[in-house]
């Protein structure tokens, strides 16, 4: 560099007064290497990750990801709850696609009890679960392209996101922490208007914003001179880091729970399975792209076959009475008191059911001991082996890169820290 | 098709080819629930890891889980569960230990092990030998306990606040405003572990009959007893007549069919108005009431 002193705007040397080491001062060959706190508040950590990040320059040398900030101590709270209790604590997991948590819950429950569930409620349990992946890629896509810089696709996908917390109001009453997928069906049956009005939706508004927020953002230059070939992660790698969802698919394997191991009504279910072909961050944004159109193709077909009748198992022993049916008959009254005072016993057993949630693998390891209570409930979050293979990810890419990788990663802090 | 769980394809050939290859090491193998578990011996569990990643095609480790089960020698279980993308199949394997004896890691096998091993460490204090980076993770930097265990409770044991005076963030031993509230709801008459008041009067064990919860019953099970109501009708209800068919005695009968124009007078009446309790009541003198102080003084 030059050997100009260290002058500031009124003409005095810089370091008045301190002992300057002109040897090694900024922009000298030997630079070592320093460390820099990444959040925890910041708005590209998607939450509450602090990433302790040793640079050299601008080069990532090693990524330590601090989690826990959020811990709020779920699983130990389901152990004092009973089954039914514990349902909303999984809304508030990964409180950007909500559904997604339930599912995993009700049908380890479900398994363990053996309960068959009637039809209608399978189907609309997908047609739901897949409005919910519609609503979280909405969130991760637009976050991921407002963290490398553009604005106006993210306003536009919000609008979508909105009108599927809407769908959710009017199915459950709740946009959010909606607790609708119950032990043994739904909680509730839907009004023929919201089906005809999800029809429409994904009929018109869906693909049309959908597709012009896109056309912003896919052939865009600077998204891809921000995305293409950042974090590339191999088939070998992602198998051994544990990947799942869109993250091992953007990887080259065509891998998802819902046509592997189907559940609910998936098995009838025409859809595809979009991979990517590098395994870089822009491959991870363009699978969820393309599960957005997915899901619609889903719904639709959920539209066309879902058949009348109860929406939830019949078992009286599980399944609480309505409210007007306890009104009537003195068994439901009965029925009704015990199952929210006691609540139902589970057999003695243990089962893991993972689902395919939006954000990949969601695992719910569930040990009963045959009371009404969960003797133990140990979540799988998606995040927690992905965020882990950050250091593995970023590794000499630049620490403009970080947030790139943390948005195709798409980490929720609730279901990571749980 | 039953529950609308995961299907995944079963393995009739996994319990031989499992036993070939673990051998000894190999203490359990059950299938229940339509999963297939097994237990291992704690010290060859890297080794386990590695053949069936190797030679049974179990790529992916996608859990491992800490469960306290306290009555137990050997206290805690560790259990991973690993998939296998080519056969579709996932194998649950477990090993116990205690809070002294560690479990080798199988950070080696699978890298994304690291975490899962602290988080087991974390909430359970389980060591595993080899984890270079065996640090907690979910809990506060300084934590101590660990909060997975069946014995730390609920609450824990510090909160946290932020002092205004201070102008930081203080740690503080839990005062609860309100104690903690957990209700029992569990039937006395099925699983509870406690003896209702009065029942050790009436001898036996102490221990709580029918000990167990039932399975709730199927949807099927509930049809057919509904079924077998309605080809049964019940009988014609029980009716009484007159007082000699209450069936409570020839003496209280006597005293039933008296007709009496007051009703307090009656012998069974009389008789059991005169328990000790009532008589001592009476007999009881009011407390007198302490005269009330003038208030307001010499106002």
């Amino acid at each position: 560099m030059t050997d100009t002193p260290h002058v500031n705007h009124y003409g005095g040397d810089l370091f008045e007064g301190y002992p300057v080491d002109t040897a090694n001062t900024a922009g000298d060959q030997a630079v070592t290497n320093y460390t820099i706190n990444f959040g925890p508040q910041h708005p590209a950590a998607h939450g509450v990750l602090r990433l302790v990040l040793e640079l050299d320059g601008e080069i990532i040398e090693r990524v330590d990801p601090h989690v826990g900030l959020l811990h709020r101590g779920t699983e130990k709270l389901i152990e004092y709850k009973t089954y039914l209790q514990a349902l909303p604590y999984f809304d508030r997991l990964d409180y950007c696609s909500p559904l997604g948590m339930e599912h995993s819950y009700v049908l380890a429950i479900e398994k363990l009890l053996d309960l068959e569930v009637p039809a209608r409620a399978q189907y609309l349990r997908v047609m739901f679960a897949e409005l919910t992946r519609i609503c979280n890629h909405m969130l991760n896509i637009g976050s991921h392209v407002m963290d490398v810089g553009a604005m106006t696709p993210n306003l536009w996908v919000f609008e979508l996101r909105e009108d599927c917390l809407n769908f959710f109001e009017r199915a459950s009453g709740a946009r959010m922490h909606s607790a609708y997928f119950r032990p043994g069906g739904v909680h509730q049956d839907v009004p023929e208007k919201l089906l005809v009005d999800i029809g429409e939706w994904v009929e018109t508004r869906l693909p049309k914003l959908f597709g012009d927020a896109m056309s912003l953002v896919i052939d865009n230059r600077i998204f891809k001179q921000r995305n293409v070939d950042i974090a590339t992660v191999s088939k070998e790698d992602a198998l051994a880091w544990g990947f799942s969802g869109p993250m091992i698919r953007g990887s080259g394997i065509a891998w998802d729970l819902r046509k592997s191991q189907p559940y609910d009504a998936y098995a009838k279910m025409e859809f595809d399975i979009p991979v990517g072909t590098r395994g870089d961050c822009y491959d991870r944004f363009m699978v969820r792209v393309e599960e957005v159109y997915q899901s619609a193709k889903i719904i639709k077909q959920c539209l066309r076959d879902m058949p009348t009748g109860p929406i939830a198992s019949l078992d009286r022993k599980v399944v609480p009475p309505k409210r007007g049916e306890m009104k009537q008959s003195m068994e439901s009254l009965i029925h009704h008191f015990k199952l929210y005072t006691e609540g139902f016993h589970v057999p003695a057993g243990e089962v893991y059911v993972a689902t395919e949630s939006p954000k990949g693998e969601f695992g719910v390891y569930l040990v009963s001991d045959g009371t009404n209570k969960p003797y133990r409930c140990k979540i799988r979050p998606t995040a927690f082996s992905h965020l882990q293979a950050m250091d593995m990810m970023s590794k000499g890419h630049m620490l403009a890169d970080t947030t790139a990788i943390i948005g195709a990663i798409d980490v929720v802090f609730g279901e990571c820290d749980r | 098709m039953a529950h609308p769980a995961p299907l995944v394809a079963p393995q009739p050939s996994l319990a031989a080819e499992l036993k070939k290859l673990i051998g000894a090491d190999l203490l359990a193998h059950v299938f229940t629930v339509d999963e297939d578990s097994i237990t291992v011996a704690r010290d060859a569990v890297a080794g386990v890891m590695i053949a069936l990643r190797d030679n049974l095609e179990y790529q992916q480790l996608m859990e491992i889980a800490g469960v306290d089960y306290p009555g137990r020698a050997e206290r805690f279980e560790v259990v991973y569960h690993l998939l296998s993308v080519t056969k579709n199949h996932r194998l649950r394997v477990r090993v116990s230990t205690d809070e002294a004896t560690p479990v080798p890691t199988i950070v080696p096998v699978w890298p994304n092990a690291g975490w899962l091993e602290r988080e087991v460490f974390d909430m359970y204090g389980v060591l595993f030998a080899g984890n270079t980076d065996l640090r907690r993770i979910l809990t506060d930097y300084g934590f101590q306990g660990h909060p997975q265990r069946k014995d730390f409770p609920l609450t824990g044991y510090t909160e946290l606040r932020y002092s205004e005076e201070d102008k930081r963030v203080v740690y503080e031993p839990v005062k609860l405003a309100q104690d903690f509230r957990n209700f029992d709801f569990l039937s006395p008459w099925e699983g509870a572990d406690y003896v209702l008041p009065g029942d050790e009067k009436a001898g036996g064990t102490g221990e709580a009959p029918g000990k167990g919860a039932p399975t709730p019953m199927t949807a099927k099970d509930v049809k057919a007893s509904d079924d077998k109501a309605k080809a049964s009708p019940p009988p014609t209800p029980k009716t009484t007549d007159s007082p000699t068919q209450t069936g409570a005695g020839a003496k209280v009968n006597k005293a039933a069919s008296k007709t009496s124009r007051d009703g307090a007078k009656s012998k069974v009446a009389t008789k059991e108005a005169k328990t000790p309790a009532t008589t001592k009541a009476e007999r009881a003198p009011a407390k007198p009431r302490a005269p009330r102080k003038p208030k307001g003084g010499d106002a």
